[in-house]
């Protein structure tokens, strides 16, 4: 991980264990560093920047990040913040949900058919929010 | 967090959306929490007991905690320590997967045939580890 590196976004998802809309935040942000804008997008353990791991700052504080929270409490959002990184952005899975209301994601370990739909939902809007930040 | 049973075991799992063991930690400690032990195990975000979560860091410091961590990094083991006190166990995936380094390539989501049966492995180990906690709680 290159903390001065430019041109990238980082998208940080909260951890969300235990919670379907966690591991959907989670699985989007992966569909996106890894496949959809992998090039342009990185990603970082929310745990390791809360424990004040210097990188880690360093790389929320020199890059434009997008933040994917699972639940009301945004951690990932208020973990941006405090660490003081450049938020260009923030989304909440619950939202998508509201927009997508015939999704009833439940797994949490292994996503089912809906939670990987409504992965697919919220991939689209993180890629959508990075290219807009870029200027593509 | 639901109302708590008088024995439970706390399950912190690191976040490790960087390497894949942060997913194998996270996939085992889930198949411990659902289908393993899952009358005797809650888990806590780490990022938001971290952040400060008053329940999350109340239960720790009740209850007895296993941490499992993907990477040398040990963040959960570390956070709780600092937030609440000596985890009962700590587990670490690097560990089991013959003290091999974090990796940085490839996916880290899709598991191989590789990964699923390290994950089966730490998820035996934590299990093991909860089993050994309840037998000792006074």
């Amino acid at each position: 991980m290159n903390s001065t590196m430019q041109n990238k976004v980082v998208v940080i998802p909260c951890s969300g264990i235990g919670k379907a809309l966690g591991t959907v935040g989670r699985e989007a942000t992966y569909e996106v560093v890894e496949n959809m804008r992998k090039d342009v997008t990185e990603t970082i353990c929310l745990a390791l920047l809360v424990s004040g791991d210097e990188e880690s700052v360093q790389l929320v504080q020199h890059n434009k990040c997008i933040t994917v929270d699972g639940c009301p409490l945004q951690c990932a959002e208020k973990n941006v913040r405090i660490a003081g990184g450049d938020l260009a952005a923030s989304l909440r899975v619950v939202d998508a949900l509201r927009e997508n209301r015939g999704l009833k994601p439940k797994s949490v370990a292994f996503l089912d058919s809906d939670g990987q739909q409504l992965t697919r939902a919220v991939a689209e809007k993180i890629a959508s929010k990075v290219d807009a930040i870029l200027g593509a | 967090m639901v109302d708590l049973p008088q024995k439970m075991v706390g399950l912190i799992s690191c976040s490790g959306e960087g390497c894949v063991e942060g997913t194998i930690s996270r996939i085992a400690t889930l198949l411990v929490l659902e289908k393993l032990r899952p009358a005797q195990t809650v888990t806590i975000c780490l990022p938001l007991f971290l952040a400060g979560g008053k329940e999350e860091r109340a239960f720790a410091k009740f209850y007895p905690t296993i941490t499992v961590d993907g990477c040398e990094k040990l963040c959960a083991k570390i956070g709780t320590e600092r937030y609440s006190g000596k985890p009962a166990s700590s587990i670490v995936v690097t560990d089991l997967n013959g003290n091999q380094n974090c990796s940085t390539t490839g996916s880290k989501r899709k598991l191989d045939d590789q990964a699923i049966a390290l994950t089966e492995k730490v998820a035996e180990r934590i299990a093991q580890e909860v089993d050994e906690v309840l037998n000792h709680w006074k």
